[in-house]
């Protein structure tokens, strides 16, 4: 198994190897499902908006439905203006979507399409009919990642729909970042909980995690409507979850709206979802309820309970900075050691952030962005560790070294859960933590001599 | 495959009647071309194919780039492809499509692995020549394969970057080949476009260019369109070997370097997908005098056929008496297998979207298993996959097509060898054996329904009209037809399973259709107080 990548660290300037990242529009598509009645559509080559679809639909196996402009080579010379109209009448007359969103890809960007100019003369000559939303996200995939491009139509959401009424609602906005279904649907039950209202968006639950009824529907119950979306720009604060992921948004929205906004690390670990609980409190001026209060104490009487099995353990992990950065935080909490830290994204939240955390507790610790997992994989050679976290791609390197391996992030195209799971908040982390341990666990289980082989872990 | 169908003309006529009227008027005008009634009756039904999907489809389609990387090129597994763009094309064609590979003596293998040149802003900007002319050195120094190619995604045939000087360049440079592909994602209407470059370039760069490789006795062949989706190369593979057949190269699932450059040493070519490898075949015959026959291996009763027209073209007594032996042999063990399984699926109804080869392929395949196949189509072939051979004459080539080049081989002076004896050519002319191909059309019944590059609007309509019992097609459709209540099997990269080639692939194919067809969980998707 990946034969071929030497111990001794080459150093590259121009080629990437096992890449830890992709591109803008799919990052763009994922954000758009989370509208409610929204068919997302790549304007480009079919190709892009086929493999967009596929990964995503491998990631959730659930249907991912979403249009493009089909550009052929003429198109690319002519501009995409033309078949940008023709799509929308094609998919009004079929597919009668409240809200369409579109993204670019690195061809239309190239060429320099001009959307909203499309869009507003497909409204004025009626080819957009009255009453129908279309947003749009400019997403080149030749800058960013799929970070970026979620971040991107995320901030279009307000910026197309976000209004200010005058009167403000006594609500909170929250923004989830690019998480699975079961997160967002885990921070919505702590706020219903707790008794706050709140704007998630966007809400991939009940989109991409849809129940099986026979029945199939192109837009599903889930998503924030545009109604909700129109008056986050009324709400007392915007809380916005993953700093790469979310702040754009709600930068916008204090921009556009005035809403004061706070940029949290995700909800991973207890000391992030404290953060998270201490900024609801201070927003809303309210107490948590004793169910948030005692799962929280249930995450931390894991943590003491089990700490020993995490204690010194050497850890590489790979995955979006959103994610990393708490889930270091995390490790770090119960005594692991992540020794190796890469993200494929360029982000110097992720740099600081995670310098910060183990600069004093893992100085040695290599902590790299706009890296790629040929060099985390360089690095394990090198030096093992004791676990690697990633997405489904490190299953590659986990069994080249035959280091126990737990699948976090995005994309898992391997296995089942990470949509119905939540790893956020002290629920999920508990949910995340037990997976950790008990991965750590089983490894001991296979490798332990027979004399040494223990009923009581 | 010539029971009755189980739907008839009327019916089917007003399916297709609902479909093109819920269309605007003139996409409707245009998607009605694309759908036949089946009608025996009618030998020369035609169909449109391989023209734009009209923007705002939803359709199943890829790109050139998908089918230049992603299906022919791509599965080469000792060979370094260098996707040259922005990360996504390289990342999204990376380990998706299943293509298994075993090293050989060289032990290199590097189909795990992804590589780009992951373009930025600055190099869209001001050209990304020089990044990939590091990249490829870079990947010589570190990984030393025996070739390296390039394939070009969208934004860089904007930005006109010489992806074929600086190949040619880097290849004198390092002394191995390396072959640049200009892929674009925009070429063409669908992954046909990218099959037809890999195939230009799989000639021009690689058949025939070890010219020291000596002659193989015996009967010698390549194979050609099959690309080891799941294994199904090493059955097809265990089966030949049985016979005395022997494999030089493969194009291109489990293939290597080496092998693809010796494959002018082979007496006959055996062309599984017609639509991807055709080109390739046809280029062969001229060049190097290597004739070709379209053969099928998925299905028993296929696979036989195309064993015994292999016997056939070679004429040779032994080889026939050996190929009857292992047909028999392998029969008897796959039909005692089979039948369980043929008992629980016979009368059941399929529907087939896939590619540009499978949709018919596998229909011999269920009707081993007593299925039968009601509606079928590709996702991007062109009208002789559907039409048959007879038809190339006739075809006219668009302006989406007239961008791919055509490249024009000639008789290699010297190594141009015609296998077989004049009498042996005249007489399998006759029999039209070779370079034959009648396309899916005629093996589907009355009534039946062919559809070329279905859109989600047809397959909704469609599956509520006809209820199959399940449908062969893509990761994209898999979940929407589920969601309706009925199994989807993945025919592109088989849903984790294979192989489902040859004779104990056909057991295994049995199995994965039986337990997604018979599966009790499909009863419980309604709760039962809604009854
Ligand atoms: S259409 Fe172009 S950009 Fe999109 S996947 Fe294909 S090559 Fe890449
Ligand atoms: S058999 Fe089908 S899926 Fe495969 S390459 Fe040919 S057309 Fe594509």
């Amino acid at each position: 198994m990946l034969d071929a990548t030497p111990t001794t660290l080459v150093e590259r300037k121009a080629l990437r190897v096992n890449p830890a990242k992709t591109c803008q529009p799919i990052g763009a598509m994922y954000s758009a499902l989370g509208i409610h009645g929204c068919l997302p559509h790549s304007h480009g080559s079919q190709g892009c908006c086929s493999y967009h679809r596929s990964h995503l639909t491998r990631h959730f196996r659930e249907p991912i439905m979403a249009a493009t402009s089909s550009f052929t080579e003429g198109t690319a010379v002519f501009g995409g203006g033309a078949n940008l109209r023709q799509a929308f009448k094609t998919i009004y007359q079929l597919y009668d979507p409240p809200v369409i969103a579109v993204t670019t890809t690195c061809l239309s960007e190239t060429i320099g399409d001009d959307i909203p100019t499309i869009v507003r003369e497909a409204r004025e000559s009626g080819v957009i009919p009255e009453g129908k939303t279309v947003i749009h996200a400019n997403t080149p995939s030749y800058v960013g990642c799929h970070i970026t491009g979620w971040s991107n139509m995320t901030a279009s959401m307000v910026k197309y729909l976000s209004e200010t009424s005058g009167e403000s609602r006594n609500q909170v906005n929250l923004i989830p970042g690019y998480v699975e279904p079961s997160d967002t649907r885990e921070l919505k039950k702590m706020l219903t909980t707790w008794g706050i209202d709140a704007v998630t968006f966007p809400d991939t639950s009940d989109v991409v995690d849809t129940p099986q009824t026979g029945h199939f529907q192109m837009y599903p119950q889930g998503g924030t409507t545009v109604e909700a979306l129109k008056t986050t720009g009324d709400s007392l604060a915007t809380i916005a979850l993953g700093p790469e992921a979310s702040s754009q948004a709600a930068i916008a929205l204090e921009a556009k709206c005035q809403v004061p906004y706070h940029i949290l690390d995700l909800p991973i670990g207890v000391a992030a979802t404290d953060r998270l609980v201490q900024t609801l409190m201070d927003v809303t001026g309210t107490q948590p309820t004793d169910e948030i209060v005692n799962a929280r104490g249930r995450l931390v009487d894991v943590m003491t309970d089990m700490q020993s099995y995490l204690y010194e353990k050497r850890v590489a992990i790979a995955g979006d900075p959103d994610q990393v950065v708490p889930l270091v935080e995390m490790l770090v909490t119960c005594g692991a050691k992540p020794v190796y830290v890469i993200t494929g994204a360029e982000s110097k939240y992720f740099r600081d952030r995670t310098q910060a955390i183990l600069g004093e507790s893992v100085p040695e610790a290599v902590i790299r962005d706009n890296e790629d997992l040929f060099y985390l994989h360089q690095l394990m050679k090198q030096e093992p560790v004791d676990l690697l976290i990633s997405n489904v791609y490190g299953k590659y390197i986990a069994r080249a070294e035959d280091v126990p391996f737990v699948r976090y992030g995005w994309p898992i195209l391997d296995r089942v859960g990470h949509s119905y799971f939540p790893t956020l908040g002290y629920a999920g982390s508990l949910h995340l933590l037990c997976t950790i341990i008990n991965t750590l666990l089983e490894r001991k289980d296979r490798d332990d001599p027979d004399e040494s082989f223990e009923l009581v872990l | 495959m010539d029971a009755p169908s189980p739907i008839d003309q009327t019916t089917t006529q007003t399916a297709v009647k609902d479909i093109v009227e819920a269309y605007p008027a003139k996409v409707g005008k245009k998607r009605a071309k694309h759908i036949v009634v089946r009608d025996p009756n009618e030998p020369e039904q035609s169909i449109d194919a391989n023209v734009r999907t009209t923007p705002g489809i939803i359709t199943q389609r890829g790109c050139a780039f998908a089918g230049c990387k992603g299906v022919v090129i791509g599965p080469i597994g000792d060979v370094v492809h260098i996707v040259h763009g922005p990360v996504g094309c390289s990342y999204y064609s990376w380990l998706i499509r299943r293509n298994q590979f075993r090293a050989r003596a060289n032990g290199r293998n590097f189909v795990n692995y992804c590589f780009t040149t992951d373009l930025t802003e600055h190099d869209i900007v001001f050209g990304g020549m020089t990044k990939l002319r590091q990249a490829i050195q870079e990947a010589y120094d570190i990984f030393q394969p025996p070739a390296i190619t390039v394939h070009a995604t969208c934004p860089v045939g904007l930005i006109g970057d010489d992806i074929q000087g600086v190949s040619r360049e880097m290849s004198e440079k390092l002394g191995i080949s390396v072959v640049a592909f200009n892929c674009e994602g925009y070429k063409g209407v669908s992954q046909s476009a990218g099959h037809h470059i890999a195939n230009n370039g799989i000639m021009k760069n690689w058949v025939g260019t070890d010219e020291g490789a000596e002659e193989v006795e015996g009967y010698t062949v390549n194979l050609m369109g099959e690309y080891n989706i799941g294994g199904d190369t090493w059955e097809i593979e265990r089966v030949l070997e049985k016979c005395g057949i022997e494999v030089i190269s493969k194009f291109s699932g489990d293939g290597s370097y080496d092998e693809t450059t010796q494959a002018h040493l082979a007496k006959l070519n055996l062309v599984m997908c017609h639509r991807s490898i055709n080109y390739v075949s046809e280029m062969m015959e001229t060049k190097f005098g290597i004739p070709w026959i379209k053969v099928n291996f998925i299905g028993v009763n296929s696979f036989a056929k195309s064993l015994r027209k292999i016997a056939e073209v070679f004429d040779d007594p032994k080889l026939t008496e050996r190929v009857e032996t292992v047909i028999a042999e392998e029969m008897a063990e796959t039909e005692a297998q089979l039948a369980t399984y043929r008992e629980r699926l016979t009368g059941k109804t399929v529907f087939l979207f896939v590619g540009g080869s499978r949709a018919h392929h596998y229909q011999g395949l269920f009707a081993d298993l007593g299925m039968k196949t009601i509606v079928a189509g590709y996702e991007f072939a062109h009208r002789d996959d559907y039409e048959g051979r007879d038809i190339l004459p006739n075809l006219k080539i668009d302006a989406d097509s007239r961008n791919i080049e055509e490249i024009h081989v000639k008789q290699d002076p010297e190594r141009y060898k015609r296998p077989f004896s004049d009498e042996a050519f005249a007489k399998m002319e006759e029999n039209k054996t070779l370079k034959d191909y009648k396309g899916m059309m005629p093996d589907m019944g009355e009534g039946t329904l062919v559809v070329d590059n279905i859109s989600h609007h047809e397959l909704d309509v469609l599956i509520e009209r006809f209820k199959p019992d399940l449908i062969g097609s893509g990761i994209k459709d898999k979940y929407i037809i589920e969601k309706l209540g009925i199994p989807c099997k993945q025919l592109h990269n088989y849903d984790y399973g294979g192989p489902f080639a040859g004779f104990r692939g056909a057991v295994n194919f049995a199995k994965d259709v039986d337990l997604r067809v018979n599966t009790p969980v499909w009863k419980y998707v309604k709760a039962p107080w809604l009854n």
